[in-house]
């Protein structure tokens, strides 16, 4: 800050401008923004400011780290409720031309996007001179195998585990983003106009038994609808409530896992995966996060004892007081 | 030639033929009008033409290039106004500036065409618009006007058709010139005998030469021949002189003015070179990724993407994997061309138009005197201030504010002018000592001081040689007197110097009176003498002489001629040798001072000799080509064989602050010829308005120029060097994403963040932090600057940006683009939400790597950040929170139930901002971004601090000791410590000693104080003949550049 300088010794110290004061005064304001003396804070990377920044993400992260690690490695423990994914690899979901091929607005259950179906839905778009509903690529290609867990109490009698269908899909999407179309006293009346896409068994409104899981809003359609980002993922397909706190969700014992084959995956080398899993806090099981945290706090620990080695070596006479900002 | 001037004689003219009182005969040679038209466009033109314009600029070809690309379904990645926002935004930006300098541009055409000048037209005065003269018409100009286009005297109000002008717009000299009409028009004083003139001038075509004319007047059968004496150029004010007749030669754009003000080159910082040279090697880089992703896309489409067609067809169009790796390769281009954004040219030119703007606020370049501001007028080369390496100064009186004064002479192997004082020492120039008295001359002039009383009493004494000495100064000069009452003289000198002369000779007692065309009257020591004035071969920059030949009353006739040394000491009759050493040593004694010094020298000439050669000179002024060649040879030749009576000497008063010192310390000039200056600085006042307006910046005072280098130069360079390291660095963090998604979305060109994210992220989210840093950051308090001209080194040297700095700069944007990706993969990899929901969807994932990107580029600006103002918090907070509000915004139910196909992130932030894991994963990448660069700076700073870093550092221990000895002792203020640390090399041992500065200050000072001036030459020149290529090298123009190493020498 320039505050003690004084211009006017400057300017009209010197003898060739020293008298002033004609007519028309251009001379420029005298504000701070002008002058460029702003108020400012001057920060500076003193060893009082660097050093405890270190020592203070290390001592952070590696607690945090700590804690991610065991929650995530606790999740293992089948309690609460239970989440039933089905896992794909080496599908590409985030293709480009995957991605962009849906039509939002006939997914939002506008009626003229259903019979006239967005470009981008190409050559999902049309079949047999109908508009295809859901149409586009990712639809077209929605997973549709069926898994249907078992307790094998006793060989002869497995126990059904109960699948919960609702409820996987993210409200907004639900609620917000996926509508059926209007009018009509059924679904499928409201369909009425359109094909199923080429490589579904089934019309989208014979999705689902129950009419607010049927249509654009099945859940299993919405889930598959939201789109991964890397080409192995996971999507969650059940619920598995518990049903009191004195048993656990899942007891030990064997089960016994029905899978109906629709879907292709060899052609392209896919895998097929299904998920059990419970939730902590910070979302699913997540060992990756946990480690990160510890080792960047470890080491961001480590690099503050070696700058203050570096800083304290370099220095002349150790004995002076830090000034610090 | 200017844009839109009147082109319609565009046939090659090889003469100028204009009779006067004739239009219908000058009209057939289709001789522009004095209308003159400098605007660009018109109201209509003004969209296509500007458009036009602004797509000859390469870079908005570019992006227009870019967005018809995008028009292609199969191509496009992005959406078409991803690229159309900024586009339209840059151009309507410049378009508004455009049409703003042209709407001036307008109004001064307008105010200067509608100036009203008298025309004779048909025998009587008419006013006439200036726009309505036409070649050919007589005009009527009055005292203090300014002349409407080229003229030709052909009589005015003065005796012998004399008219003085000032021609200030035109050359910058202030001094009155004098013009006079040829003897045979000059008579042709009433308007009717005006009408009936009807010569006819046949003269050079329109050229830019303001100081040569060649032509002949036709007039009743005799030739006449014309020079630049007889003409009064557009620009030029009339002066004294009541009225005066010209007729019109040159009109509007063909007048010389006009032909001088073509448009200026375009001059560029050795910056914006840098930055060319480093966006075409991005543009390589840009290039060589798109090959690259090509190629993954290629192989990728024929390993994988052909088996996985059950999901995913080709596009109809793509028949081959080939084809589709082309395609791709196009479409990396459009997402990867962020790596170069649109706005960084203009976000460089508005920072350069907010330095302008500083240095034309600054009051310490405010003079009071003559209310000047400095200017910067041309707003595009503010950071070259801050690596000039070598002040050119053009003239003398630059640095001595065109004062001279008669100082000392050497007459005939004698000195005088030197001051002894009581005890018979010499005495320091300045010293107060009693001036000599010039009572005995009621014609003296009361301001003239001169301090050596032996000089007037060997006038007074009637030595010869001293007489002779001011005969000639009062007589050879080409100063006009004026006497408005008796006694009350007043000379009008064409330079400084001449007055300063000829003032001299005045109070000696050689008072130069009143001057016709044929005589000069003196009054010599209280005697009027009437010279008859024969001839005078006037000085020019080749000849650097003047004579005059005057016949005595006696009449015997001679040549008095005074000039500069060099080139008169080898015209003397070479007889006495030994006065002839005493001379020159004498001289160099005086310019060893600093004195400016000259020769006078005179040669008797026999009345044969003379009659013969005025015969010649006569030829020679007719002939009808080279001129002035011819005159020349025939000066020449009567100029020689002189006697050295005197020598005189005049002195400049050296005011010019600082440089006048500077100058004494500066180590002789490089051996290899110095780069022509590229920055021109004028100094407005003495110099006169074409000196200002041919320059870059201007000031009033040569001192500012200190100011204007090490304070305005040097922040200047340095914010546009962190605008540029920072800039490079954000987009390359945001760009390189999408490579590294590349190999895990097939290639596809699919990009990672959200379209309105990739929109808003140059010209919203990123922008203005960096760009109030580039305008507002210091690093050092402005009078740490100029006490310590050291700190200007690193701009001088490059250091601050340059190829390594930006491969830095670059690393560490793809160090963090890396980070940015592969962490939130590592961690979405498996997650899941807290309900269980999927986590690693796409849309979450463009959400977390948008917030973690403008969560760390926002925390590296802060670090970048230096001076934190106000207005620095405001936008870096502001950005921030523009960006969660956009992102909340665009999200939001409200647009997506408008627009479906637009809004497909709906109720995303919302989703993905709840989660921890989202955070965590933020928070890990900014800092893991972050730390490296902490650590580097703090090591930077701890073992290798540059002077700037040192003196920051002092800064604050300073504060914090005021603070403490405050808090202590709250009687005792700090005032007395004020000097302490930097002011003086002293203050340096201070914070030494005192030991309660850091190694940081002691380090770094055990460098920089000795005088190493010589090391940091040797330095420099290292530097220089390493890069011959360099910003120093291959500029070009005028004005002013520092000498070598003037950082210290300004200390």
């Amino acid at each position: 800050m320039a505050m003690n300088y004084n211009a006017k010794d400057e300017v009209d110290g010197g003898p060739p401008c020293a008298s002033g004061g004609t007519a028309k005064n251009r001379r420029p304001d005298n504000t701070a923004f002008k002058q460029q003396r702003l108020p400012a804070w001057q920060p500076i990377l003193t060893a009082g400011t660097v050093l405890p920044t270190f020592f203070i993400i290390g001592l952070i992260f590696i607690p945090i780290g700590i804690g991610i690690f065991v929650t995530s490695n606790n999740i293992r423990e089948i309690e609460g409720n239970v989440f039933m994914y089905y896992g794909l690899s080496n599908f590409y979901q985030n293709h480009r031309r995957y991605v962009k091929s849906r039509d939002d607005s006939q997914l939002n259950g506008d009626v003229s996007a259903l019979l006239n179906p967005s470009k981008e839905c190409e050559p999902y778009r049309r079949n047999e001179d109908k508009p295809i509903a859901p149409c586009g690529a990712i639809a077209n290609s929605m997973f549709n195998d069926t898994l249907e867990l078992f307790l094998i109490g006793n060989e002869s009698h497995p126990t059904p585990i109960p699948l919960k269908k609702k409820g996987i899909a993210w409200w907004t999407d639900k609620n917000v983003k996926f509508r059926n179309p209007p009018g009509g006293e059924s679904l499928e009346e409201r369909f009425k106009d359109t094909t199923k896409p080429v490589n579904w068994v089934k019309p989208v409104y014979m999705l689902d038994s129950e009419p607010d899981n049927n249509g654009f809003i099945n859940e299993d359609f919405i889930v598959w609808m939201r789109t991964a980002a890397l080409p192995t993922f996971r999507k969650l397909y059940r619920l598995i409530e518990r049903k009191s706190d004195l048993h656990p969700t899942l007891p030990a014992g064997r089960y016994y896992l029905n899978i109906t084959y629709n879907y292709p995956v060899h052609s392209f080398d896919g895998r097929k995966r299904m998920i059990l899993s419970t939730i902590s806090w910070m979302g699913g099981k997540n060992p990756f996060l946990g480690i990160a945290y510890i080792t960047i706090g470890s080491i961001s620990f480590l690099l503050g004892v070696v700058l203050l080695v570096i800083n304290h070596k370099y220095r002349n006479s150790s004995n002076t007081a830090d000034i610090t900002i | 030639v200017p844009w839109g001037q009147n082109t319609a004689s565009f046939v090659a003219e090889e003469e100028r033929r204009a009779r006067a009182n004739d239009r219908e005969y000058n009209e057939k040679f289709q001789y522009a009008s004095n209308c003159i038209k400098t605007s660009k466009y018109n109201i209509l033109t003004f969209l296509p033409v500007n458009l036009f314009e602004q797509f000859q600029e390469v870079a908005n070809t570019y992006f227009l290039f870019l967005l018809i690309l995008q028009l292609i379904p199969q191509v496009s990645s992005l959406s078409w106004f991803t690229t159309i926002v900024p586009l339209v935004l840059v151009l309507a930006i410049t378009a508004v500036k455009d049409a703003t300098d042209d709407y001036f541009r307008h109004k001064s055409d307008d105010q200067v065409n509608n100036r009203q000048s008298q025309v004779l037209i048909d025998g009587s005065l008419q006013q006439e618009q200036w726009m309505n003269v036409r070649v050919g018409d007589i005009i009527k100009l009055e005292n203090n006007q300014f002349v409407a286009a080229d003229l030709l005297l052909l009589s005015s109000s003065e005796p012998h058709g004399l008219c003085y002008i000032e021609t200030a717009e035109l050359d910058g000299e202030t001094n009155m010139k004098v013009r006079q009409a040829i003897p045979v028009t000059s008579e042709l004083g009433d308007i009717s005998r005006l009408a009936k003139f009807d010569g006819e001038v046949v003269c050079e075509p329109p050229n830019n030469k303001l100081d040569k004319f060649s032509g002949t007047l036709h007039w009743k059968g005799s030739k006449f021949p014309l020079s630049n004496q007889n003409t009064l150029l557009r620009g030029c004010v009339l002066r004294n002189t009541e009225w005066c007749f010209g007729l019109v030669v040159f009109a509007g754009p063909d007048t010389k003015l006009m032909q001088n003000s073509g448009r200026t080159k375009f001059k560029r910082t050795s910056i914006d070179r840098l930055m060319n040279t480093l966006v075409l090697w991005i543009f390589g880089f840009l290039v060589c990724m798109g090959v690259i992703l090509a190629i993954g896309n290629a192989i990728w489409e024929h390993e994988v993407g052909t088996r996985f067609q059950v999901y995913l067809p080709w596009d109809e169009a793509v028949d081959s994997a080939f084809f589709s790796g082309f395609l791709s390769f196009w479409s990396y281009i459009i997402i990867l061309n962020t790596v170069v954004p649109i706005s960084l040219y203009v976000s460089v030119e508005v920072i350069r138009l907010g330095h302008s703007y500083f240095i034309n606020w600054d009051r310490k370049m405010f003079c009071a005197k003559r209310q000047t501001p400095a200017e910067a007028r041309t707003t595009t080369l503010n950071e070259e201030l801050g690596q000039v390496e070598y002040v050119f100064s053009d003239k003398t009186g630059t640095l001595t504010q065109n004062i001279m004064v008669f100082n000392k002479c050497s007459i005939s192997g004698r000195s005088y002018g030197d001051v002894f004082d009581v005890l018979g020492h010499r005495a320091e120039l300045g010293e107060r000592l009693q001036p000599v008295d010039f009572s005995f001359n009621p014609l003296a002039d009361k301001k003239f001081l001169f301090w050596d009383p032996t000089l007037l009493e060997a006038v007074k004494m009637g030595d010869p040689h001293t007489h002779e000495f001011f005969r000639l100064l009062s007589l050879c000069h080409t100063v006009m007197s004026e006497e408005k009452n008796e006694g009350e003289l007043y000379y009008k000198a064409q330079s400084p110097d001449e007055g300063a002369l000829v003032t001299a000779a005045r109070n000696f007692g050689f008072v130069f009176r009143s001057r016709t065309p044929k005589t000069i009257t003196v009054h010599e020591m209280g005697t009027a003498v009437t010279y008859q004035l024969l001839a005078i071969l006037d000085f020019n920059n080749i000849r650097k002489r003047m004579s005059v030949i005057v016949r005595n009353p006696e009449g015997r006739i001679r040549l008095y001629c005074k000039g500069a040394d060099t080139i008169l000491l080898d015209r003397l009759r070479p007889s006495a040798n030994e006065l002839l050493n005493t001379t020159a040593d004498h001289l160099n004694e005086y310019a060893g001072e600093g004195l400016r010094t000259l020769v006078l020298a005179y040669k008797d000439l026999d009345e044969e000799y003379y009659e013969e050669w005025a015969q010649r000179r006569l030829q020679a002024s007719l002939a009808p080509d080279s001129r002035e060649d011819r005159l020349a040879s025939v000066y020449e030749e009567v100029e020689n064989d002189m006697v050295v009576r005197p020598r005189g000497l005049g002195r400049g008063r050296g005011r010019g602050p600082g440089l006048g010192r500077v100058c004494d310390l500066r180590p002789p000039p490089p051996a290899h010829p110095p780069p022509a200056a590229h920055i021109g600085v004028g100094i407005s006042g003495q110099e006169g308005i074409q000196a200002v307006l041919a320059s870059d910046y201007s000031f009033s005072q040569f001192k500012f120029l200190q100011r204007l280098l090490l304070v305005h130069g040097r922040w200047s360079y340095l914010r546009m060097c962190k605008f540029l390291c920072y800039f490079f660095y954000k987009n390359f963090a945001f760009t390189m994403v999408h490579f590294w998604f590349g190999f895990f979305c097939g290639f596809s060109a699919q990009t990672v963040y959200d379209q309105y994210f990739i929109t808003l992220y140059n010209i919203v989210y990123t922008s203005l932090p960096v760009l109030a840093m580039g305008v507002f950051d210091q690093d050092v308090p402005e009078q740490r600057s100029m006490e310590h001209p050291k700190l200007y080194e690193p701009g001088q040297l490059n250091l601050l940006f340059n190829k390594r700095e930006f491969f830095v700069c670059i690393a560490q944007g793809i160090y963090t683009s890396v980070l940015m990706f592969f962490i939130p993969y590592g961690v979405f990899a498996e997650a899941a939400q807290d309900n269980g929901a999927q986590l690693a969807d796409y849309q979450s994932f463009a959400v977390t790597v948008a917030t973690s990107l403008v969560i760390v580029v926002s925390v590296q600006i802060g670090l970048d950040t230096g001076y934190w103002t106000a207005i620095n918090h405001f936008f870096i907070w502001g950005s921030l929170a523009a960006y969660f509000a956009i992102l909340f915004a665009m999200h939001s139910d409200g647009l997506f139930s408008m627009f479906p196909n637009q809004f497909r992130f709906v109720g995303n932030a919302q989703s993905t901002l709840a989660q921890p894991a989202v955070w965590l994963t933020i928070a890990l990448t900014t800092v893991v971004c972050i730390l490296p660069v902490l650590a580097f700076r703090f090591l930077k700073l701890s073992l290798k601090p540059d002077l700037s870093d040192t003196v920051r550092y002092s800064q604050l221990v300073r504060k914090k000791r005021a603070q403490h000895r405050c808090a202590r002792r709250p009687g005792r203020g700090s005032s007395r410590r004020s000097g302490y640390a930097f002011a003086h090399q002293e203050g340096f041992g201070e914070l030494i000693m005192s030991g309660k500065n850091m190694r940081l200050s002691s380090l770094a000072l055990a460098g920089f104080a000795p005088r190493s001036g010589s090391g940091w030459i040797e330095s420099l020149r290292r530097k220089r003949s390493d890069s011959p290529g360099s910003p120093g090298g291959g500029r070009e123009g005028r004005g002013a550049v520092l000498p070598r190493h003037c950082p210290s020498g300004f200390s």
